[in-house]
């Protein structure tokens, strides 16, 4: 098992023809995603072969999942077409949207959002963020597949590199799931979301959980850990030295007033006994102290 | 992105929300023409994008043009909480009967948009929120459903507004919606909205941030960017399309790939930092994912100009972009910067073709690159070379 994705999920790339989503569908077929075809309005009924494997191009991804059986998309489109793509995902009833594109206007994002929970069929993950991966089963989106094997960890993380890092730091022991669920204001999965899907997934024995400066979203998910989440979790915050007032990096990541601070955060977390990491390497030793290896 | 109250209330007339006359100064004399123009009494306001301006004595009051040229010569180069005034803002008077409270900004902890509303304006709306919750409505509002206006008069009756202005300020928050919207505004504010003693609604101060994201069907907002306040730096690595903040106190130049790990950095190298004297980074420097030998060269020429940067920290997690790739960036940047390049660089790669990159790097030999195998170890060797 892991969480959101599987062996036998069925991917669609939305932006599939453009060259970022030419690049990420060759990647994604590499590591053994079943990726069974892409959606570009306009291009419809042609096929691009990526490797050897014929991909049928679809106008909307309704057609998309008529023809394929796709249960989950990934969004390679342009910002300034993001909200039209998912929108037409939202519409298929498309089970699992994963929105990849960075810098999309967060009226646009707070719109797809709002608009899927209207329809109530769609789990949107991202935007701004690097995907998802259940190593040796499925990889949507650009996570490197080759830093680590399937394992008992499950990871959630705002970042992608602080992704990859934690990966790679704890790669001998191996990832049910990691989830970079993205540093924009608003996304469609948060770290709460993922945390109940671990602490439910029986393949997952504990939980690694990466936080940035901005928000509320650590302080939210340490209260649903002490109400809800039974496995260990060990915890990182990134930003302790950000100053307020200035974004790093991310549109969510900026600490304004006394609100979104990196020590709130570990605070919060810390007192609903997640035990909390110095340094990424620091967090992965806990990791290995509380599974022994 | 922030805008001064004059921006806002350009913005705001252009979207119908009803304002006064108001002009910007940046001298006392354009301060006595605008006053003339306007006639009358005036409010000479600071234009600084920081609260508690009042209390700092930077808006006054003044009885005609010479007064309004008095008062901007007094308030121009004040210093209200480190912000130096640049500009001041020459508002029409007006006889105020009541103050109000409107705001439609994005609640990131319930990812969507929220209206806020109150009869008790013209404080701190944060202090109405803690001392007195029943006088704040609080209205969520989704992007898919807007405010039309039905919507709005609903919220205005759940802030208990009088009945007979009820009507003009549920006008106004309709108006307020299609300025947050058709802007992409991630926060309009209007503290204090005010009745005039001739029964007009008119939003007196006003605060908007705009969301950067949307720049691309924006046109109109590069212009409402403050160059001035920019840090040279900071200028210099927008240019270059580099995502560069810089920090004050530092000695450790930082470079990474992926800004949470780059925050990451910044707090490794002030934890390493403690043991040599307080060493601490001296800038965020996000290269994103394709780091490529010119944008390394941008980057690293940036930070090497700086001069409270002593040492410089590269930290690179090779990913899509495997550390090999990395390697030649920095070697060929160093080539591109030749003796500009004058301070240590310590280097640490992981990740993908983790031993090739190393290789690259040990084969160049670079007379400043010292190589580092864990971001903690290279972290402190940073911090050590600073402090030297």
């Amino acid at each position: 098992m892991s969480i959101f994705i599987n062996s036998s999920s069925k991917v669609i790339v939305q932006g599939m023809t453009g060259s970022e989503g030419t690049k990420h569908t060759r990647r994604m077929l590499a590591s053994g995603t079943k990726v069974v075809g892409g959606v570009t309005p306009g291009k419809g009924g042609q096929s691009v072969d990526i490797d050897g494997h014929q991909l049928p191009v679809f106008n909307t991804v309704a057609e998309a999942i008529s023809a394929t059986g796709a249960n989950v998309s990934v969004v390679f489109v342009p910002p300034k077409f993001a909200k039209a793509a998912v929108i037409d995902a939202i519409d298929a009833k498309m089970p699992l949207v994963v929105v990849i594109t960075e810098g999309i206007p967060v009226h646009d994002s707070a719109y797809f959002y709002a608009y899927s929970l209207q329809k109530g069929t769609t789990q949107i993950i991202g935007p701004n963020c690097p995907g998802l991966i259940s190593p040796d089963q499925s990889n949507v989106g650009i996570i490197p597949a080759d830093i680590t094997k399937r394992g008992p960890i499950g990871l959630v993380s705002k970042s992608g590199t602080l992704t990859y890092q934690m990966m790679y730091e704890l790669r001998d022991i191996g990832f049910s799931t990691a989830v970079g669920i993205g540093g924009d204001p608003v996304i469609g999965t948060t770290h709460i979301d993922c945390l109940k899907a671990f602490q439910d997934d029986p393949d997952t024995t504990a939980i690694v959980m990466i936080g940035e400066i901005g928000g509320d979203a650590e302080e939210r998910a340490a209260a649903f850990i002490a109400e809800y989440v039974t496995k260990p979790v060990v915890g990182y915050v990134a930003g302790f030295t950000a100053p307020e007032g200035k974004t790093m990096g991310h549109a969510g990541a900026i600490v304004s007033g006394s609100s979104g601070t990196a020590q709130a955060k570990k605070d919060a977390l810390e007192a609903a006994g997640v035990k909390v990491g110095q340094t990424p390497s620091e967090t992965a030793r806990l990791m290995r102290a509380i599974l022994g290896r | 992105m922030d805008l001064f109250e004059y921006q806002a209330r350009d913005l705001f007339e252009k979207h119908g929300v009803p304002v006064l006359a108001g002009a910007v100064a940046t001298t006392e004399d354009e301060a006595f023409k605008a006053a003339t123009a306007m006639g009358g009494k005036v409010v000479v306001k600071a234009q600084v994008k920081v609260g508690g301006r009042g209390k700092a004595g930077g808006v006054k009051l003044a009885v005609d043009a010479n007064d309004a040229k008095e008062k901007a010569g007094a308030i121009l180069g004040m210093d209200i909480k480190g912000h130096t005034v640049h500009q001041v803002m020459i508002a029409q008077a007006a006889p105020i009967v009541d103050e109000y409270y409107i705001s439609i900004l994005l609640d990131r902890s319930n990812r969507t948009f929220l209206v806020m509303a109150s009869v008790a304006g013209g404080m701190d709306i944060e202090e109405v929120a803690r001392t007195a919750p029943e006088k704040l409505a609080k209205v969520p509002v989704t992007a898919v459903d807007g405010i039309s206006q039905a919507k709005a008069k609903e919220i205005i009756a759940q802030a208990n507004f009088p009945a007979d202005i009820a009507g003009q300020v549920a006008d106004v928050l309709v108006k307020l919606w299609e300025t947050f919207q058709s802007e992409d505004a991630t926060l309009v504010e209007v503290n204090p909205l005010v009745k005039t003693e001739d029964g007009r609604i008119v939003a007196l101060d006003g605060k908007v941030s705009l969301d950067e994201n949307a720049e691309f069907r924006q046109p109109g907002h590069a212009a409402l960017v403050d160059h001035a306040a920019a840090n040279a730096l900071e200028a210099a690595a927008k240019e270059k399309g580099l995502n560069y903040v810089k920090l004050d106190n530092g000695q450790v130049g930082i470079i990474g790939n992926g800004a949470g790990l780059v925050m990451s950095t910044l707090d490794v190298v002030a934890y390493a930092g403690e043991k040599f004297g307080g060493m601490r980074p001296a800038n965020f420097l996000d290269i994103g994912g394709g780091a490529s030998a010119q944008v390394m060269a941008d980057g690293l020429s940036i930070i090497l100009g700086d001069p409270d940067v002593k040492s410089v920290f590269v930290n690179v997690f090779g990913g899509i972009t495997a550390c090999d790739a990395v390697a030649n960036g920095i070697v060929q940047a160093l080539e591109l910067l030749g003796a500009k390049a004058t301070k240590p660089i310590v280097v640490r790669l992981d990740g993908n073709n983790v031993l090739e990159g190393r290789a690259i790097l040990t084969a160049a030999n670079h007379p400043l690159v010292e190589q580092a195998e864990t971001m903690d170890g290279a972290a402190s060797r940073a911090a050590e070379l600073a402090a030297k």
